[in-house]
């Protein structure tokens, strides 16, 4: 079924009863030739861009439990290219690409809304650093604009701008920058993919890998063995823990990021707003939300929720920069677990066991890059090569001294 | 998250910066002959189990000491903590 606004008016005047599943809920097949592990965003993705792009079939994706249930669902729903260094951002703007074109090649509304986004400067040095990142970004066809103080005051009044130890002195804005509904991503891709013929299949947990002399013949799950010559693991969060059975130790660690919305409220804030002095950054919702996160919480977590003493920073950092969410009221708070690398760039490759892919340490940016992740792994597993934006994201880059370190932090997870 | 300081009884988490693994104790020998493969190893690689967890963190707005301290990654409990010192010292068959 195509959605169009035809078919909204036809259904409409047929009672709504004209409307189907979005996708299949099939069983297992004994083979494939391609199992994507997750089906969270990037899983989906890939498998709908190997079907798309690349001709792939009898493809599955194994999620364990129900599809867009991880991180793809609690992401604070930013997509953005503004990063500096050569190894990133030619893929981000690759992502950006595919995010404004998304909605027609899936046919569904993701809500992809490009509204901007302003990271805050407060310093000399920091605009000069700003202003070397805009131009790494206008060299990737990304564009960006530097902002002085009175243009940041006119786009953004509700800022405090003359805070003693952070006054605003500008900012660096890709107007192309913006939100998009994040559940709506997963669902889209998982339907375009289904449509294509690819097996969506939920509550199958992968337990281990069938290895023969260093060649993937295929997973056990928990329903039931699935022969396979190529796997891609896509399951960001959990990478150290599914690649372990296949006996690797990764560069990542698995920690807590929490994020928040507030109560509805009429349109405040006009795009995306980060303070990164602060640890915090903003943005509103289409239904009105003031969404809303800062950092990391610090320590190696798998329980999908964090600490108050967080809390209690990123609530600081965001009066700080805007007093007015001060009468917000919050709505829900939330943590989900990302994997964090060495470099705080992420993963996407081979493995020593021939056939078996890795797709992960995404930090907490994995949302914005979910497009262009899934087109680079569907390459990669399709052909065997890089896709020609992501060849950077080795995994043995740390041991061959080419790390992709955007924060400048070293090999230290949670200060990335 | 309190942790049970060995010195100073139970102090809250946000007094301690958490370093991570605790294993980055095993420093590897510069002088061994695959020296470079068990640093590249010893810095990138984490072991990171969904479970219990010994992990380095550091009293820095406290008595600056260096603890080992056993956490569980699903439930965030903490179910103890020593003096990393000790640890190291007992590594190589010496006494605290």
């Amino acid at each position: 079924m195509r959605f169009s606004g035809f078919r909204i008016v036809a259904e409409a005047l047929k009672g709504h009863t004209g409307w189907r599943p979005l996708w299949r809920d099939p069983e297992p097949q004994p083979a494939y030739d391609y199992v994507i592990v997750g089906g969270g965003g990037h899983g989906l993705a890939t498998a709908y861009y190997l079907a798309s792009r690349f001709g792939a079939a009898r493809i599955a994706v194994l999620e364990k439990g129900w599809l867009g249930s991880g991180n793809v669902a609690r992401n604070t729903t930013i997509i953005r290219s503004n990063y500096l260094l050569a190894g990133n951002e030619p893929f981000y703007e690759f992502s950006m690409k595919l995010w404004e074109g998304l909605e027609q090649d899936l046919n569904f509304n993701a809500m992809v809304s490009q509204r901007g986004i302003i990271n805050l400067f407060h310093t000399d040095a920091q605009r000069d650093a700003f202003r070397r990142r805009g131009n790494a970004m206008m060299l990737a066809g990304a564009g960006a604009r530097l902002l002085d103080a009175d243009e940041v005051r006119r786009m953004a009044p509700f800022l405090n701008h003359d805070n003693a130890r952070f006054p605003i002195r500008g900012g660096l804005m890709q107007p192309r920058a913006g939100t998009a509904r994040h559940d709506g991503v997963a669902w889209g891709y998982a339907r375009a993919a289904a449509r294509l013929g690819v097996d969506l299949i939920q509550n199958c947990e992968v337990t281990g890998f069938r290895i023969d002399n260093g060649r993937l013949r295929g997973v056990e799950t928990t329903r039931g063995s699935i022969a396979a010559g190529t796997v891609g693991v896509a399951v960001a969060g959990s990478s150290s823990r599914v690649m372990a059975q296949a006996g690797l130790r990764l560069p990542i660690e698995s920690h807590v990021l929490q994020a928040f919305v507030t109560e509805g409220l009429k349109p405040t804030i006009p795009g995306v707003i980060t303070f990164g002095a602060g640890h915090f950054y903003i943005s509103q919702s289409d239904k009105g939300g003031l969404v809303f996160g800062g950092d990391i919480d610090g320590y190696n977590s798998y329980a999908q929720r964090g600490g108050l003493p967080v809390v209690e920073d990123v609530a600081e950092g965001g009066m700080a920069l805007m007093p007015v969410i001060g009468r917000a009221r919050l709505l829900r708070m939330w943590g989900g677990v990302v994997d964090m690398s060495m470099d705080g760039s992420p993963i996407i490759d081979r493995t020593p066991v021939d056939g078996l892919y890795l797709n992960g340490g995404w930090c907490y940016g994995g949302f914005k890059a979910t497009p262009a992740s899934g087109y680079a792994f569907a390459h990669l597993l399709a052909t065997g090569e890089p896709h020609e934006t992501a060849r950077a994201y080795r995994l043995d880059r740390f041991a061959r001294g080419y790390v992709i370190d955007e924060r400048g932090a070293g090999a230290q997870p949670n200060l990335h | 998250m309190l942790i049970p300081h060995p010195l100073l009884g139970p102090r809250d988490a946000q007094e301690f910066v958490c370093l991570g693994d605790a294993r980055l104790i095993e420093r590897p020998d510069p002088a061994a002959a695959d020296a470079e493969a068990a640093f590249c190893d010893y810095v990138f690689l984490r072991d990171n189990p969904a479970g219990v967890h010994r992990e380095l963190w550091f009293h820095e707005h406290g008595d600056r000491s260096w603890l080992v301290v056993t956490r569980d990654t699903v439930t965030h409990a903490v179910l103890g903590a020593e003096l990393a010192r000790d640890v190291a010292l007992a590594r190589v068959g010496r006494a605290p």
